[in-house]
């Protein structure tokens, strides 16, 4: 709409027309309280805090619904509006119990804050508080009746923003009061998303409550681990006997690629990292078979040595690089998931490199190999105003997807068309839908191309379309699906994977026969230089692997993150004495078979970056320790330490290591280099010096893999930037491999191992597990 | 839980005869929820109170959640979720009436029934309720008993209306 111009406080303002006028504000820097205001959610009008003063108007107007126009005079603080704060806010403290000292939002609180500034330090009432008590609603949803200044935030936010309408409003005036769906309890997503919007501590978190105070944690955002979205998460962490312990998770200054959003998992599930079976000591399998704990100095002799000996011995049948195998992980960062298959090809001399293959990059990115700008951010799925989702289940699989869909249904009048074999949650929000066989996807394009139904009319009508679609897709159906987007052309697509960093572990190479970027490794191009002994033979998948050491010849297999031993079923007699070494959080079916154990960090205890199914990549930050243990990162290279490798060839630190001059060479600009330090410092950029900083490697992925050109200021500023994947060269070689896909298919509360050592995910689960088979036995 | 999955094989707790009336009223406005007051208010009528199979019901018929149903019906202090008296006897105690003697009038009849606010006789014939403006100002003190008014009424009136409504609801049990 046309700007209109208007004055605030004396000051000209503009907006486009229509503008709320707390916006408009907010915008110019005009802070106008709200309680019950809450951008994107429906408008309510119930707290009057927002009230100013408007020209010509005889009563006081609420900013939150007043639209600007042209020529409109504002006054927002004046001793009159002031008062009117103030008399709500006496009202609001009318039956509150000012238990600030105990309320887990003390510190945090919307209303202590305006207290505080509007200061109805006194009460003309005299009538007794009614107390009620706490309630538990659920394992994650508490309710504190008599805090709530009922600003029904939490019912919108849960109605609107969920779409589960579980919470609602019931009686009237002074007895309203906010109510459960299940009358004394919550049977809902259990996302937590109404404790966040609740401006007060009336809804509190079954995780953090009486935990601790917010002024004594710190504030660490990185990524959550739990789904391939990656939402920005906010750890709050506080020193504890063995580390730093992680107290809190939540999006607080909500300037993430989710925006307001958290699922469950991100917001309850961190406390595996707690766990009591987390391994904090390295072990080694000891001369009666028997893992014992050791010290990191002789795990990794032990380790090493043997790694060394089986490459070098080329006499026997399991000797040479070929005899080893190595498996990687979908949740370690980028710039591990590099550093393992540099070690494997560099170091190991062995191509026999993969990880758990969830969902088929490989297939996706050969598609859109050279057509740039064809990939959609997830920041986009919030925005376009055409999306065709076929296949996936958002809601259960990809919670913030499924957010921004609704969110931009709601809020842009976005057409959203849905193709499904089974009835998904987020047809309630779609413009049409259309029921396919299971086995039905592979004919998609045609239906749409027929145009015979009114759902394939309305999508082909679109000018502009973006393509969502699921793991139902591999394959060379999966190139005929985006061959087809990219005839059509104004397409673009996004490909639904499971875990934080599946895009990550393809897109870095844990592949037998495609190096970081799917460079095919015969035509290794800039890395046949940089790498060392690259063998140019694609080298063997995981069941390969497996194969050959039924066959007695796997020397030794090396697994990052994973757990073959139970997604293959590998029995140990099969691995025929094969030497094996496991990094991992926790004791698994793999451990178990291993002779070296080392324990490894959680991502919310290392640096790097992950790439979520969208392609976007952002900055994991270190927020908690758990002592014992390390990252992978750091244990890869003083694997490679210990077998006598020069460091530096594998992670290029220190001075030599930087591409770039940084004008320290110039001797008469002496200071420059001392000034560059403090900018760089001051953008997070400082030079890598030790050979376990992960970013020295981010340093070679950039420089090496053309679809990882990364926009580094934003990166570091804590922004999800995009990859490219149109850069990645159009290659002759069509990988195999769709064949080897498994997907996880988590839902809301499952996670993998992580989630079954989540206590907390574990109850939610089991929880709502109960809600179900409540309902159906009824 | 979500609105959409309705389940219309359920068999009706209502009559046949209601269960007409609401097919209409569903059908009847722009909005179906919109339908939503007097159906509660028509169920209350036949089966007595709002009980859990009658909200579970109306939130079927105009498919919305039960929780919505309750969030309107708790705000409207003429809808109960409790079975009352066969015959509710509703005191006003508004200002004419107040005026007028409605609280010694209350009174006798909380005496007479040995039940308060709300209460519902141990053999479940009465109930009673003290309650805002029932309309019948020039007439006051005033009360309704279910749909009947009785008005310009003294506590010495309160035995006889008492034991009218006790024959009535003894007739209808021998009728039964
Ligand atoms: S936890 Fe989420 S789904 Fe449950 S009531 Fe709160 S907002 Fe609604
Ligand atoms: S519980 Fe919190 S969000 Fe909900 S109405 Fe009360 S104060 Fe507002
Ligand atoms: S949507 Fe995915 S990334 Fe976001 S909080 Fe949930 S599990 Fe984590
Ligand atoms: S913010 Fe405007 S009335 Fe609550
Ligand atoms: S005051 Fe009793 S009927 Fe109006």
């Amino acid at each position: 709409m046309a700007d209109v111009t208007f004055t605030v406080d004396g000051k000209k303002l503009m907006a486009p027309a229509g503008t709320l006028l707390i916006d408009a504000c907010r915008k110019a820097g005009i802070e106008i309280p709200a309680f019950c205001y809450y951008p994107g959610l429906s408008l309510q009008a119930a707290c009057r805090m927002c009230v100013v003063r408007q020209e010509k108007v005889p009563k006081l107007q609420t900013a939150c619904t007043t639209t600007v126009a042209e020529g409109q005079v504002f006054v927002t603080e004046s001793p009159e509006i002031a008062q009117a704060r103030k008399a709500t806010i006496q009202l609001l403290l009318g039956n509150h119990p000012l238990d600030c000292p105990v309320c887990d939002a003390g510190g945090e609180c919307e209303l202590q804050d305006m207290t505080f500034k509007y200061g109805a330090g006194e009460s003309l009432y005299v009538e007794a508080k009614q107390h009620r008590e706490e309630q538990q609603w659920s394992p994650a949803v508490y309710f504190d009746r008599p805090r709530c200044i009922l600003c029904y935030r939490c019912v919108r936010m849960c109605g609107e923003g969920m779409d589960v309408y579980a919470l609602g409003i019931q009686n009237r005036g002074v007895t309203s009061v906010i109510a459960p769906n299940g009358g004394d309890h919550l049977d809902c997503e259990q996302c937590g998303m109404c404790i966040d919007a609740c401006p007060v501590g009336a809804l509190t978190s079954g995780s953090y409550r009486y935990k601790t105070r917010p002024w004594e944690m710190n504030h660490v955002s990185t990524v959550c681990t739990h789904c391939g979205d990656g939402c920005k998460v906010t750890l709050g962490v506080k020193q504890s006997n063995d580390g730093t312990e992680i107290v809190r998770a939540d999006n607080r200054d909500k300037s993430g690629i989710n925006g307001d959003f958290l699922c469950a998992k991100g917001r309850f599930g961190f406390d595996f990292v707690e766990s009591s079976e987390r391994l904090t000591k390295p072990l080694v399998r000891n001369a009666a078979g028997k893992l014992e704990p050791t010290t990191w100095e002789h795990a990794l002799r032990v380790a090493g040595t043997k790694l060394k000996e089986i490459r070098d011995n080329q006499s026997g049948k399991t000797g040479g690089g070929d005899a080893i195998g190595v498996i990687g992980s979908n949740r370690t960062t980028n710039e591990e998931n590099y550093l393992l298959q540099k070690f494997a090809r560099t170091v190991l001399g062995t191509n026999n490199i993969d990880h758990d293959r969830s969902t088929d990059y490989v297939s996706f990115v050969q598609a859109l190999a050279g057509h740039e700008g064809k990939i959609a951010t997830l920041r986009e799925t919030a925005s376009a105003p055409a999306i065709l989702l076929i296949g996936g289940n958002p809601t259960e699989e990809h919670p913030l997807l499924a957010w921004n869909l609704r969110t931009n249904v709601r809020l842009n009048h976005a057409r959203l068309y849905v193709v499904n074999h089974e009835t998904i949650k987020l047809e309630r929000q779609a413009k049409a839908a259309q029921g396919v066989p299971p086995n039905g996807y592979k004919d998609v394009t045609t239906l749409l191309d027929q145009q015979q139904s009114e759902f394939a009319k309305a999508v082909m009508a679109e000018d502009s379309l973006l393509i969502i679609f699921g793991q139902e897709f591999r394959g060379a159906q999966l190139k005929s699906l985006v061959a087809w987007g990219l005839n059509r052309g104004n397409v673009r697509f996004a490909y639904l994977g499971d875990h934080s960093n599946s895009r990550g572990a393809a897109d870095m190479g844990l592949l037998p026969d495609l190096l970081p970027g799917y460079v095919p490794v015969g035509e290794a191009g800039a890395f046949a230089q940089e790498y060392s002994g690259l063998p140019v033979k694609a080298g063997k998948s995981q069941a390969q692997i497996f194969d050959a050491a039924r066959e007695g010849k796997l020397g030794a297999l090396l697994v990052v993150g994973a757990n073959p031993a139970k997604r293959a079923g590998v029995d140990p007699a099969n691995l025929n004495g094969a030497f094996v070494i496991v990094l991992d959080l926790f004791p698994t079916e793999t451990t178990a078979l291993a002779d070296v154990v080392f324990p490894a960090a959680s991502l919310y205890e290392k640096t790097g970056t992950v790439t979520n199914t969208f392609g976007d990549v952002q900055l994991v930050k270190k927020a908690a320790d758990h002592a014992g243990t390390k990252p992978d990162f750091e244990i890869l290279v003083r694997l490679a330490g210990s077998m006598g490798v020069d460091v530096k060839t594998l992670v290029p630190f220190g001075k030599g290591g930087a591409v770039g001059d940084f004008g320290q060479s110039r001797g008469a600009q002496a200071g420059e280099a001392d000034r560059h330090a403090v900018w760089l410092t001051a953008n997070g950029l400082e030079p890598k010096v030790s050979p376990f900083d992960p970013l020295a490697v981010l340093d070679e992925i950039e420089r090496l893999v053309p679809a990882y050109k990364l926009d580094r200021l934003n990166l570091f500023a804590g922004n999800d930037v995009s990859t490219e994947p149109g850069f990645v060269p159009v290659s002759a070689i069509a990988s195999a491999g769709s064949e080897m896909i498994a997907p996880a298919h988590d839902g809301l509360f499952t996670s993998g191992e992580l989630g079954r050592h989540s206590a907390y995910l574990s109850e939610l689960n089991q929880y709502e597990s109960r809600e179900l088979a409540e309902t159906a036995a009824d | 839980m979500s609105p959409k999955e309705s389940n219309t094989e359920t068999m009706s707790i209502f009559s046949p005869q209601l269960s007409a009336r609401f097919d209409v009223l569903v059908a009847k406005y722009p909005v179906k929820r919109s339908a939503l007051i007097p159906m509660l208010l028509y169920a209350q009528d036949e089966i007595g109170y709002l009980s859990d199979a009658v909200i579970a019901e109306v939130a079927e018929r105009i498919g919305i959640t039960q929780l919505d149903v309750r969030n309107v019906a708790t705000y409207y202090s003429m809808l109960r979720f409790k079975p009352a008296g066969k015959f509710n006897i509703q005191v006003c105690t508004n200002i004419s009436c107040m005026l007028r003697g409605a609280y010694e009038l209350y009174e006798r009849f909380q005496d007479e029934l040995h039940i308060g606010h709300k209460g519902v006789t141990s053999d479940g014939v009465f109930s009673l309720e003290e309650v805002e403006c029932i309309g019948v100002c020039c007439w006051a003190p005033a009360i309704q008993v279910n749909y009947a008014f009785h008005d310009e009424l003294t506590p010495n009136d309160v035995p006889k209306i008492i034991s009218e409504y006790k024959s009535k609801a003894n007739g209808s049990v021998k009728n039964a």
